[in-house]
């Protein structure tokens, strides 16, 4: 066998590929999760049973699926009632059905744990619902959430190398391709690992970041 | 100017409210007093449709309070609303939050929002204090920025709830004094209050409301000093060494 260093050298093209298809996905898939996220918290929070039921309704059911299920089913069952999507596609409308659910709940969380009394002061002078949303609650809330959502980001990366399963060439997938040609295991998987590494541990450290930074405008 | 015609609620099978009957005129400085759980503050909230009543009327200039009709809205701006508790927004500085109203809700000019904020400001004493957050503010500070607020959508009337109990005892003066000197401008106010001594001071007239009812209404003379109805006797009585 060549040295470590050399074999390195030589999986890291392969895998930086990968790397770079994983950060695509959940790049795509955040931002889908997340605007569709906000979607259901507004309407889990919504007066109206009409927008409320069926939003949790929706959730709920989503949240009860695992995801490898939910990949199959639109990587595998979609096509056959006429919809037909690359696996990429398929790997990022997955994720961010499954991560819209639990981001939704994330922000529903920061939303109702904004104080009531907010609520009566945006109210008492005179603002309508739609603009104390946006101007009282939201970014209160939006400050109340960002933790948990620093913790939904950082899962959600992780459960990209899910799509590996519908054949996507993300990070997880060029590694298990790699290591089942050359055997070598050990120095693949821990460059996988290692790489993954290097995605969310500076994800982790900006997070607190900006966690800090909006703590102090308090 | 606010007319309360056999109002009633109940919060279930509770009722709080069992026929209100009174009237606040243009100008004049009512408070509320009674013990807790009187209905004092439902009351109030009722006024600006914070809470709902289920039969009787509340008037303001004969346009009938509805909390669930679209009108509330017009209403609430023009009668605002200072609360215990303060409730700044937190993600907004003093200034901030008293041009909040005028700027995105009555959609005035910015620039003469920003300068009438500044001046309503001044008048309750924090020229200094503009640009702070309000957890950089003291409770008394908070609570004369909330009077700002109010004053900022030049309101016909302000509704006030227990605007100075949750206070540390050495704040409650700057407080009332801002109250006072709205009192000798003539602003129309109805104040839910425990502060026997200011209501004796700056009160017209005086509720004092007994379990859903208003037991005794008059000037502050004759209610506080003269009580008729024994429950008002009772009740200063018992909060007289608050005094």
């Amino acid at each position: 066998m060549a040295p470590l260093t050399e074999r390195m050298q030589d999986y890291l093209p392969l895998l930086i590929t990968g790397l770079w298809r994983t950060v695509a996905v959940s790049l795509l898939a955040l931002i889908l999760a997340t605007a569709l996220g906000l979607v259901w918290a507004m309407l889990r929070t919504s007066r109206n049973v009409w927008l409320e039921r069926p939003a949790r309704f929706i959730v709920e059911f989503l949240r009860g699926i695992p995801i490898l299920v939910v990949l199959f089913y639109i990587y595998f069952v979609m096509p056959e009632i006429g919809l037909d999507l690359s696996a990429f596609q398929a790997g990022v409308i997955g994720l961010a059905l499954t991560y819209s659910c639990y981001i939704g709940e994330t922000f529903r969380g920061g939303i109702e744990a904004v104080d009531r009394g907010q609520v009566e002061a945006a109210k008492s002078i005179g603002m309508r619902h739609g603009k104390m949303m946006r101007r009282i609650i939201l970014p209160q809330a939006v400050r109340i959430a960002l933790p948990p959502y620093g913790n939904n980001m950082v899962m959600l990366l992780k459960d990209s190398s899910q799509v590996s399963v519908i054949s996507v060439a993300e990070l997880t997938m060029q590694g298990k391709m790699l290591a089942s040609s050359t055997f070598d295991n050990m120095t693949v998987f821990t460059m996988v690992a290692a790489l993954y590494l290097c995605l969310t541990i500076p994800l982790n450290i900006v997070m607190r970041q900006v966690e800090l930074k909006m703590g102090k405008s308090r | 100017m606010i007319r309360f015609e056999n109002v009633h609620k109940s919060y279930g099978r509770h009722e709080v409210l069992k026929g209100i009957d009174a009237e606040v005129e243009k100008g004049q400085v009512v408070c509320l007093i009674g013990a807790s759980g009187s209905g004092k503050s439902t009351l109030l909230r009722c006024v600006n449709g914070l809470e709902d009543y289920q039969a009787g009327g509340i008037f303001i200039d004969d346009r009938k309070v509805d909390a669930h009709a679209a009108s509330i809205h017009d209403i609430r701006t023009r009668v605002a609303m200072v609360f215990q508790r303060f409730n700044l927004f937190p993600h907004m500085t003093a200034l901030e939050n008293v041009m909040e109203g005028p700027a995105q809700v009555l959609r005035e000019d910015r620039k003469e929002v920003r300068a009438r904020a500044e001046e309503h400001l001044r008048r309750v004493g924090l020229a200094d204090k503009m640009d702070f957050y309000p957890s950089a503010l003291s409770g008394g500070q908070q609570q004369r920025v909330a009077i700002a607020r109010a004053l900022a959508m030049r309101p016909e009337a302000i509704l006030l709830d227990e605007p100075t109990s949750a206070l540390d005892p050495e704040m409650v003066g700057e407080v009332l004094n801002v109250l006072r000197d709205l009192a000798d401008a003539h602003m129309t106010m109805l104040i839910v209050t425990h502060e026997i001594q200011f209501a004796r001071e700056v009160a017209d007239r005086v509720f004092f409301l007994d379990s859903g009812r208003i037991a005794e209404q008059g000037t502050a003379e004759e209610v506080l000093s003269r009580p008729k109805s024994e429950r008002t006797q009772e009740f200063l009585r018992r909060v007289s060494h608050l005094l």
